[in-house]
């Protein structure tokens, strides 16, 4: 495994990779274009949010909010916090992209949404030895068509609004995305007990505002996972995945 | 909505600043810096304690007035993450979710 790609090579890798979930990020960005124009932002401010934000999930729950008229601080702080696995995202990209230019990882944290985050991740983990360059290459190539689909389907929405036939039940690419992410990770036993703990505590702790449960539920979830990694080694069961 | 522009606009660019702020973190402060190992350990296991638990509530708790959670939703779910953890590619597994729900919604009517 001594030999890897070019960072071109790995950069149309991360095309190839990361391409496909045009499929999904499409509809999700026009589904926010819609409900963001019918809660009453113009255009520009709606493709202003899109691109300045790129977290669908949270763009959608400042939007709820706002409708509900909610205190504007009240606003920020629930949807940052659904956010707050960013901050993690960035913890665990760090021992991969820490050594880019300041520059690059600026770039990187900008452009950083679940998908792009989730395969890139998977790919650092098979390949740890790639140098620092091939790596941020392959990161770029996996964003490289999901990021312009993101606007490109906001604005879809907030110019055709809601034309879209009501059977296509476009809620539903939301958790399918997502969720398409979780089996491929689900690489040994510790993962598994760290997944089941993750949902298991989000139900539970579903009740906690800000959606500070899934916070929780996360870092209980971490735990968890390293705690099975440390026993399977003590008991040397431990394949490396 | 009876926001005003401003206060609008205000929460855009608070918005986009503070997620920022929140993915350049670790990536800006820690850099290059080494970190210990058990740190190293628990960050590898940050995807699958985060998006799980990101998504169990929206599938499997019932929506506002419903007593069960959504028939078509559910089964594409599943079978998304089995064809996920099958073909251990995420990309088949949408496809497959995908394909799941448009034929739940055609056989169900909704």
């Amino acid at each position: 495994m001594t030999d890897h790609p070019t960072p071109r090579q790995s950069f149309w890798q991360g095309v190839r990779d990361g391409g496909p979930f045009i499929l999904i990020v499409g509809p999700f960005g026009l589904v926010f274009g819609v409900v963001a124009t019918e809660a009453g932002l113009d255009v520009l401010q709606t493709m202003a949010f899109s691109i300045a934000v790129i977290a669908g999930a949270a763009q959608l729950t400042a939007i709820q909010l706002m409708t509900e008229n909610a205190p504007t601080a009240i606003i920020l702080i629930t949807a940052l916090a659904v956010n707050l696995r960013m901050a993690m995202y960035s913890a665990s990209l760090t021992p991969h992209l820490g050594a880019a230019p300041v520059w690059q990882r600026a770039l990187v944290a900008y452009l950083m949404v679940d998908q792009a985050y989730a395969t890139s991740i998977l790919r650092y983990e098979e390949r740890p030895d790639w140098p620092v360059p091939v790596k941020v290459a392959y990161y770029f190539g996996v964003i490289a068509l999901i990021c312009p689909v993101w606007y490109l389907g906001t604005l879809a929405g907030a110019v055709l609004g809601n034309q879209i036939p009501e059977w296509i039940p476009l809620g539903a690419a939301v958790p399918i995305a997502f969720i398409a992410l979780i089996g491929p990770m689900l690489r040994t036993l510790a993962h598994v007990a760290a997944a089941l703990t993750s949902v298991v505590g989000a139900l539970v702790l579903a009740f906690l505002p800000y959606n500070l449960g899934l916070l929780i539920a996360a870092l209980a979830a971490m735990a968890v996972g390293a705690a099975v990694e440390v026993w399977l080694v003590r008991t040397n069961r431990w394949v490396k995945p | 909505m009876t926001m005003s522009n401003s206060t609008i606009w205000l929460i855009i660019i608070g918005l986009g600043i503070g997620t920022f702020v929140l993915r350049f973190s670790f990536l800006g402060l820690i850099g290059r810096k080494p970190m210990p190992e058990w740190v190293l350990r628990l960050l590898r296991y940050t995807p699958v304690a985060v998006i799980p638990g990101l998504m169990a509530p929206a599938v499997l708790l019932p929506n506002e007035g419903e007593a069960l959670p959504d028939l078509p939703t559910l089964v594409a779910v599943l079978v998304t993450l089995a064809v996920g953890l099958w073909s251990k590619k995420a990309i088949w597994a949408m496809g497959a979710g995908a394909a799941a729900l448009v034929a739940m919604v055609l056989i169900t009517g909704h």
